[in-house]
C-alpha cells in the first residue's frame, strides 16, 4: 500500500494535506536494492575490466569481436526489454486490482526470459563448435566469462518471474499486497539493466 | 471530506505509471537498440561513435532505472545510486578505450 494512504488509514485528520504529493517510496523490499547494487557493483567491475584488458589487445578484441553474432545479441536485446516491459505490465496490472491479470503480463515476461536462453544457447552452441573456450584467448574468456555471469542472472530471473506468476494466477497480488510482485520485478529489471551494457560494450565497440 | 478526498487520490495515486508511458518507452528502447545493431553492423568505431554507443545505452538504462524499477518516485539515494552507477562505468569504459587508441 502507499505510504500516503498507509498514513491516512491511522492519521487520518493530521496527514490529507501533506498527502497532496504522496510520498516517495522504494518499491518492493528494501533486502532486494542492496542485493541489485551489489550484483550492479561486480557487473561494473567486470566490465571496467574487460574496457582496461581490451586496450591493452585493441587489435585481437576488434578481430574477434568480428565473428561474434550480432544478431542474436540485438535479438536477445529486444527480447529482455520486452519481458520488462511485460512485467512492468504486470506491476501496473496488480496495482491496478487486476491481479490475476498480471499473471498473463508475467507468463509473457517469462516467455521472452526463456526465448534469450534458447537464443543464447544456440549462440553458444556455433562459438563451442568454432572451437572457442575460456582459454582460447584473452578476448573468449571475457566474452564466455561475462555473457555466461549474465545467463545465470537470467535464469535466476526466471525462477522468481514463475514464483510471480504462481503467486499473481492465485489473485495473491493487489494494491494492498505489491511487495512481492515488485520485489521480484526489480530484480528481473536489473538484468535487462546490465545486459544494456553488456550488449554494446562486447558486441558493438569498436 | 477534504481528508476522504485527499485519501482516494493517494489510493489512486500510481507508483508504477501508466501503460500509455510504459509503452513508450518499449517502443524508444526498441527503437535504440536497432540504432546500437546497426552500428555494429556497420562496423563504426572512432571516440565519436562510442560516445554515441554509450550515450544511447545509457538513456535506456536511466529509462529502466527512472520507470521501469520505478525509482523515480522512490527516495533521491536509490535513483542517484543507480544512475551513478552507470555513470561511473560509462565514464571508465569511455577512459579506457581512449588509452587503447593512444596505445
Amino acid at each position: 500500500m502507499n505510504t500516503c494512504a498507509q498514513t491516512l488509514v491511522s492519521l487520518p485528520s493530521r496527514s490529507a494535506a501533506a498527502c497532496d504529493s504522496p510520498a516517495r517510496r522504494l518499491p518492493g523490499d528494501l533486502a532486494i536494492w542492496f542485493f541489485i547494487l551489489a550484483e550492479l557493483l561486480a557487473f561494473g567491475a567486470f566490465f571496467i575490466a574487460y574496457a582496461f584488458a581490451r586496450a591493452n589487445n585493441v587489435e585481437l578484441f576488434n578481430e574477434q569481436q568480428l565473428a561474434l553474432d550480432r544478431n542474436a545479441g540485438a535479438i536477445n536485446t529486444i527480447l529482455l526489454l520486452t519481458s520488462s516491459y511485460f512485467v512492468v505490465r504486470a506491476v501496473q496490472a496488480a496495482e491496478g486490482g487486476q491481479g490475476r491479470r498480471a499473471a498473463t503480463w508475467i507468463a509473457g515476461g517469462f516467455a521472452c526470459g526463456a526465448g534469450f536462453i534458447v537464443v543464447k544457447l544456440f549462440e553458444y552452441a556455433a562459438k563451442f563448435a568454432a572451437g572457442v573456450s575460456l582459454s582460447s584467448s584473452t578476448f573468449h574468456m571475457f566474452y564466455l566469462v561475462l555473457t555466461s555471469f549474465h545467463f545465470m542472472h537470467v535464469i535466476l530471473g526466471l525462477v522468481i518471474l514463475a514464483a510471480l506468476w504462481n503467486n499473481a494466477r492465485k489473485g495473491r497480488y493487489g494494491p494492498g499486497n505489491m511487495n512481492g510482485i515488485e520485489t521480484g520485478a526489480a530484480y528481473w529489471h536489473m538484468v535487462d539493466l546490465v545486459w544494456l551494457i553488456l550488449f554494446p560494450l562486447v558486441y558493438v565497440m569498436r | 471530506m477534504q481528508t476522504r478526498e485527499s485519501s482516494a487520490r493517494a489510493i489512486q495515486h500510481s507508483d508504477h505509471g501508466t501503460p500509455l508511458r510504459a509503452t513508450v518507452i518499449w517502443v524508444v528502447l526498441i527503437a535504440a537498440t536497432i540504432v546500437t545493431w546497426s552500428m555494429g553492423e556497420n562496423g563504426s568505431s572512432g571516440p565519436a561513435v562510442v560516445g554515441l554507443l554509450f550515450a544511447i545505452a545509457f538513456g535506456k538504462g536511466a529509462m529502466i532505472i527512472l520507470d521501469y524499477m520505478a525509482l523515480r518516485r522512490a527516495p533521491l539515494m536509490w535513483p542517484l545510486l543507480a544512475l551513478g552507477w552507470m555513470t561511473l562505468v560509462c565514464a571508465l569504459i569511455g577512459i579506457a578505450y581512449w588509452k587503447g587508441l593512444a596505445a
